[in-house]
């Protein structure tokens, strides 16, 4: 069959950002515009949609910045401030990153030590299994500033409350994936083991522990994400000094709009680059396991 | 008997430890650090009932109906009496963690408070974010399957953004959309549009192809094979992203009230009681996001269970 350029994935989705970035353009001027024609009628100024069409890319503090104005301050506030000032954003999003790998190191093993309970005890799998869903339905953010606060009181400060906040965030995905993956090994396999007369321990190390690991990664992508989240509304309650959290609800007192569309974008990149790199790490995983990497 | 003479015992033991709670002054483990052995029987016997629940619910399978939801309820009764005895035995300052009882006062002593907020951020913001987010995710699911082109630019589009933080939205859809609810739904749109948008694609291109050549020798109109056919088998992709929205969007609605509201709101409750030290306030707060939560994720369920009878994942359970 013939292959046409408009069949491939990339032409479709250079036409959806394209358009996309068209419709920011005119949503910015639409709503700038109304937003300086406010501004200079309130001053009882004369105006002209000439004059209103120039200044809209233009205003102050933009409804909505338009995105070479976010381009130019994600520029200046990565490239040419220096990584330790307060302005760079590199700096924040290294503050940020931080508690994010902490936390989901944290919650990686702190679900996989719970999903290992659940699959190995009955009891615990009747009483635990329950409140581990439950916990999910809680809105755990709203823990956030208390975790800060608590933990500010027992002079524990910086790095390790946000941690524990993308550890709460992150353990669930890689508890139900884990408890799912630790069941799906083969029954076969399973029957195998027990000729075999392996003990558990035996039976997980030898074939549990494979047969979950594709599961394992399905969930680490989903729970480096949610990590990422946590961190960032960590920092939202507590007048963080430094972050990408700190940095949103600064912008927003403010009313710096490119600050936080720079942020947001920053939060973007990161949560993309974490995500991407723990699939670089499954690839890599599953390949030498024989190519598993669709499951 | 000795059976259930050991049964007795062990509950003998958590009725000691609450009546502990209730006679003794607060700090009692600071004066008497003896006492701290009946917290640890208690946990003991605890567990041990806990797996005797569990034996029992194995061995008696007509009964389990009753003894299953016992379970996960006795593990919630040994945390919070954990928690109290430890909250009151060493008399821990309320600021830093408030005693469960105190949390239940707070709760009923403010309930035209909580009742106010709850309706603000749920009955406002939530549902109408949520309604609009998964409606509008599924609307484009539909149009995206008849479009190929739709379809390749969209889900690496949709996947990206799942990887983005989309409460980092919430200052802006505040600056747009005032400080009232319609910037949480805003925000809530935002946040639910993707999940629904990705697994309501999946489910509807599941459909077997099959039950696609049988309706078209039925000569089944569009219509009746999108109702009859498609819609049915993408259910339960379409209820697994509603599950996953219910929690987004209470989550999303709490998040963006601390960058601004009018003062009633969950989100603003538990930001300017931490403000004021107020804990048993805020704890009394998320017992009931907690309850608003599980309660809408339980209807979702029991909807999924009486629309999807016929699903292998539910007959497989009977």
């Amino acid at each position: 069959m013939k292959k046409y350029l408009t069949d491939s994935q990339w032409f479709s989705l250079m036409i959806l950002v394209v358009a996309i970035i068209g419709i920011w353009y005119l949503a910015a001027l639409i709503m700038n515009g109304n937003q300086l024609i406010n501004t200079l009628e309130r001053k009882k100024q004369d105006w002209t949609y000439s004059q209103v069409l120039q200044q809209a890319y233009q205003v102050k503090r933009p409804m909505l910045p338009a995105p070479h104005q976010v381009a130019m301050e994600l520029k200046k506030s990565v490239f040419e401030r220096s990584i330790s000032s307060k302005r760079s954003l590199v700096f924040h999003s290294f503050i940020t990153l931080n508690s994010t790998l902490l936390g989901f190191l944290l919650g990686s093993i702190l679900g996989i030590v719970i999903a290992i309970g659940i699959v190995h005890s009955k009891t615990l799998d009747a009483s635990l299994m329950p409140w581990v869903i439950a916990s999910q339905t809680i809105p755990i953010l709203a823990i956030a500033p208390i975790i800060v606060v608590v933990l500010g009181a027992l002079n524990i400060t910086g790095v390790v409350p946000k941690a524990i906040i993308s550890m709460y965030l992150s353990f669930f995905p890689v508890t139900i994936g884990m408890v799912k993956g630790l069941r799906a090994s083969d029954t076969l396999h399973q029957e195998l083991m027990y000729t075999y007369n392996a003990s558990a321990l035996q039976t997980f190390w030898k074939l549990r522990w494979y047969s979950a690991q594709p599961y394992l990664f399905a969930s680490l992508k989903v729970a480096i994400a949610a990590a990422l989240v946590g961190a960032i509304v960590a920092e939202l309650p507590t007048g963080a000094q430094g972050g990408l959290g700190a940095r949103l609800l600064s912008g927003s007192y403010y009313g710096q709009t490119e600050q936080i569309w720079a942020a947001l974008i920053m939060a973007a990149l990161l949560g993309s680059l974490l995500v991407w790199l723990v699939g670089v790490a499954e690839r890599a995983l599953l390949k030498r396991r024989g190519g598993l990497a669709n499951a | 008997m000795p059976k259930s003479l050991i049964n007795l015992l062990l509950l003998a033991v958590l009725a000691c430890q609450l009546v502990l709670l209730t006679k003794a002054e607060s700090g009692f483990y600071n004066q008497h650090p003896a006492w701290l052995l009946l917290l640890i029987a208690c946990s003991a016997a605890a567990s041990c009932l806990l797996t005797r629940l569990t034996l029992l619910c194995q061995h008696l399978p007509s009964k389990q109906a009753v003894i299953k939801p016992l379970i996960p309820g006795l593990f919630a009764f040994m945390l919070l009496l954990f928690w109290q005895s430890i909250v009151v035995g060493y008399a821990i300052s309320p600021v830093l963690l408030p005693a469960p009882s105190a949390i239940f006062n707070a709760l009923i002593n403010n309930l035209p408070i909580l009742w106010a907020d709850f309706k603000q951020t749920y009955l406002k913001a939530v549902l109408a974010g949520y309604f609009i987010g998964c409606l509008s995710g599924f609307v484009v699911a539909q149009w995206a399957v008849k479009s190929a082109f739709l379809r390749r630019g969209l889900v690496p589009l949709g996947n990206f953004m799942s990887a983005i933080p989309i409460v980092g939205i919430a200052p802006i859809m505040v600056m747009w959309f005032g400080f009232d609810w319609q910037s949480k739904a805003a925000v809530i749109v935002v946040m639910t549009f993707f999940p629904m948008f990705i697994n309501s694609l999946t489910g509807l291109q599941s459909c077997d192809a099959i039950h696609k050549d049988l309706m078209h020798t039925y000569a089944a109109s569009k219509t009746q094979t999108f109702v009859k056919s498609q819609l049915p088998q993408a259910l339960p992709f379409i209820f697994n992203a509603l599950k996953l929205n219910a929690t987004l969007a209470l989550i999303g609605a709490i998040v963006a009230e601390f960058f601004g509201t009018p003062i009633v709101g969950m989100g603003f409750r538990i930001s300017t009681e931490v403000g004021r030290m107020n804990m048993d306030m805020v704890w009394a707060t998320i017992v009931v996001a907690a309850i608003a939560g599980s309660l809408s994720y339980g209807a979702l369920a029991l909807l999924e269970k009486s629309l999807l009878f016929w699903h292998p994942s539910f007959r497989g359970n009977k």
